[in-house]
């Protein structure tokens, strides 16, 4: 008989199996989580040369770097889950950059118990998202903590990306006279999110929305409008991206509240649970600041875009010493669009 | 959106400014309250007032049920959620009312004022509920610890706290108990009406009032006819939507101007004369009068508010764990009773908008979306702005 027989290693169980401390002590069940579940689906030369950091070629051009944690709850939402949200959020930060983005590093953090098949899910959904934006997953890391200690899974996802010189959007280039223009309808991904959580049934319609934006942004730069800034709006919604950008360019905003984008649905969930859309997460629209001559020009391009479809023109930048975001009412009135107060929406991404 | 947009019709509205213009005579004011902090909600969120001529103003009335709680009451449900380790429910307006020693409940949840000074360790365990029924469940979900619901408002919210303790008894919880600070317009009224300011000096002219909207379905429009004749005072009640308010103003005007004194409704499709019985009943099996109760703003104003009665003394949660109400005198730069009282806006007070905004708000009325000072704050305040430039 032969000494060296072939080891045989019980495959991980996705079905019944769930994370035990193991998984994050460094010995073989975590090798064996990170080769049989992470490696498996997101693997790529990178992620496979299996050293402690990934080694990359050097781009031309400049480095985008973000960096994004998401604790959701649920993990898993109408059209989508904690897993491609982790891959939108962080390419959308650097692509708002006005950048390609090109890798991502993914670290999670697992509550003891958390069944396997649902990470496995996750981290599916995640690849199919980097996959379909053209972005490598190229270092992890993995940690698991004792039950009651965290909420089944959180993922930090970091992101780099490259834009070429000349190419500069930044949240203190508004000028008087610019248009603001939205990418789509708002308030979805926070709406879908609070639908499930509080069982809302009339508002089970509601999808997020989340989508990775850089193949919008790359056609907005294609149209060559002159994009002052570029921004997710985010927790805390378009009024509160809205007030950073009025803020740090020391100007004042007008929105017309007839202009907005919102769904019926959302709108109607957001009535039931006294909740203002422009306060709603969204995590696949932008806001583009632009010139006024080019808007029309990038307003077609945006619609020209399936995620940008519904792009809108919602107001105007004025000079304001105070900063203020004002808006028309539908109603007829006046009324200041101010800073998000507190927490309107908890773990939302 | 069907019965939302129809209630917020630009149009509409322009059509009603017309006819409010032309109704408001050239040679006089007119001083309205709304009572509840719902319609100061409206008017600062859809710019009623910038649809009004400059002689038909508004004053903002007590009807917040947040604001009028008094640092007192507050400070009794942090002592209960810290000192008797009670999981204290909270609706999530009240989390962030200013109380004693620059604590709120949602600050004694973080552990700030707590004897024990790391982390994990005695923090009040103070939850946000949407309901009264979602207290109830956590009660259910937690028998090994007390639960007690923080139960504050005006008559919309009574009925909810008079069914759970009714369910409690019925499923019989022995771990679920409500501190019951549910207090009563009419008194409101009758204490704006009675005040100095508005019978004797006539600082705070007033000729009407908006009548409140969810309340009236509850208590009807018949509570208000001893105001109108009483006192002489036109109420117009309306519903919350802008239009509603709109509306109601108009018929304050007409009544104004006729020399009528009348309860009208415009609330039609949602309130009537004698309100809900059923919802009447359910009140007064489960409360009573309290003899006397502390309002913000207005002070000791007796048989304001509810007790829970003897016969549900398990449920109440000032007996169950003997804990009494304690006055605490507001901040003193705070202009909150004043503004309560309709005496001053929010912008007349010294640290509105400085020392006193929502992030850290001074006195309660710059906490509810619902407060006069927050509405001003939120949405109003460019007004300022264009004033001193």
């Amino acid at each position: 008989m032969s000494g060296a027989r072939k080891g045989y290693v019980r495959p991980l169980d996705l079905r019944q199996g769930r994370v035990d401390m193991t998984h994050g002590g460094g010995g073989r069940a975590m090798a064996q989580l990170i080769e049989e579940l992470f490696a498996r689906r997101l693997g790529n030369a990178y992620l496979g040369q299996g050293n402690d950091a990934a080694v990359l070629p050097m781009p031309p051009g400049r480095l985008v770097m973000s960096t994004d944690a998401h604790v959701v709850s649920p993990l898993f939402f109408p059209g989508g889950d904690i897993g491609c949200l982790a891959v939108h959020g962080t390419i959308n930060d650097v692509a708002v950059m006005g950048a390609r983005p090109l890798y991502l590093a993914a670290s999670f953090i697992l509550e003891e118990g958390f069944p396997l098949g649902d990470l496995a899910r996750i981290v599916e959904s995640m690849a199919r998202a980097a996959s379909a934006a053209g972005v490598l997953v190229v270092t992890g890391d993995t940690k698991v903590v004792e039950q009651g200690k965290g909420d089944g899974v959180y993922i930090t996802t970091t992101g780099v990306g490259v834009v070429v010189d000349g190419e500069d959007y930044a949240g203190d280039r508004a000028r008087p006279g610019d248009r603001i223009i939205v990418s789509g309808s708002i308030g979805e991904h926070g709406m879908a999110i609070m639908a499930q959580r509080e069982s809302i049934g009339f508002a089970a319609a509601i999808v997020s929305d989340t989508a990775a934006l850089h193949g919008l942004v790359a056609a907005m730069r294609a149209s060559g409008a002159a994009i002052r800034a570029l921004r997710d709006p985010t927790r805390g919604g378009v009024a509160t991206t809205l007030n950073e950008i009025a803020r740090q360019s020391g100007v004042g905003m007008m929105l017309q509240e007839s202009a907005l984008p919102v769904q019926a649905e959302v709108a109607a969930a957001c009535e039931f649970l006294g909740l203002d859309p422009l306060y709603v997460a969204n995590e696949g629209k932008l806001l583009a600041i632009v010139a006024p001559e080019d808007c029309a020009a990038l307003l077609a391009a945006m619609q020209a875009h399936p995620l940008g479809q519904r792009a809108a023109v919602i107001g105007s930048v004025h000079p304001d010493p105070q900063h203020f975001v004002q808006m028309t009412t539908a109603f007829g009135g006046r009324r200041i669009v101010d800073w998000l107060t507190g927490e309107q929406l908890p773990r939302i991404c | 959106m069907k019965f939302i947009d129809e209630f917020r019709d630009g149009k509409l509205a322009r059509g009603l400014a017309v006819a409010i213009r032309q109704s408001a005579r050239d040679d006089r004011d007119y001083h309205f309250m709304e009572f509840c902090g719902g319609h100061t909600h409206a008017i600062s969120r859809y710019g009623v007032s910038d649809l009004l001529p400059a002689n038909v103003r508004m004053i903002h009335g007590p009807g917040c049920p947040v604001c009028v709680l008094p640092i007192g009451r507050i400070d009794m449900a942090i002592r209960l959620a810290r000192d008797a380790g009670v999981i204290l429910c909270s609706y999530g307006d009240t989390l962030r009312v200013p109380a004693s020693g620059g604590l709120s409940l949602l600050k004694a949840k973080a552990g700030l004022g707590s004897r024990s000074a790391s982390h994990g360790e005695h923090h009040g365990d103070i939850r946000m509920v949407y309901s009264a029924a979602d207290a109830l469940a956590v009660a259910q979900q937690n028998p090994d610890r007390e639960v007690v619901f923080f139960a504050i408002g005006f008559e919309t919210t009574t009925p909810p706290t008079a069914v759970v303790i009714k369910r409690a008894q019925a499923l019989g919880l022995r771990n679920f108990s409500v501190l019951c600070c549910h207090v009563l317009t009419p008194s409101a009224i009758a204490s704006i009406l009675e005040s100095p300011e508005v019978r004797q000096w006539g600082s705070v002219p007033l000729d009407g009032f908006i009548g409140p909207a969810h309340v009236s379905t509850i208590i009807g429009s018949r509570p208000y006819e001893f105001f109108a004749e009483e006192y002489r005072k036109p109420v117009v009640i309306a519903g919350f939507e802008p239009l509603d308010v709109m509306q109601a103003i108009l018929m304050l005007l007409r009544q104004v101007n006729d020399g009528r004194a009348l309860v009208e409704n415009e609330f039609s499709r949602a309130v009537t004369r004698d309100g809900n019985r059923k919802a009447q009943q359910l009140v007064a099996e489960v409360f009573e009068l309290r003899r006397s109760f502390a309002w913000r703003g207005l002070g000791e104003l007796p048989y304001s508010a509810l007790r829970i009665r003897k016969s549900f003394a398990d449920f109440d949660a000032e007996r169950r764990f003997a804990i009494g109400y304690q006055a605490v005198a507001d901040h003193l730069a705070c202009e909150c009773g004043a503004i309560l009282r309709g005496v001053k806006r929010p912008q007349e007070c010294r640290i509105f908008g400085s020392v006193c905004t929502p992030e850290n708000p001074v006195g309660s009325c710059m906490v509810s979306s619902e407060g006069a000072c927050a509405a001003h704050y939120s949405f109003g305040r460019f007004a300022d702005a264009a004033a001193v430039q």
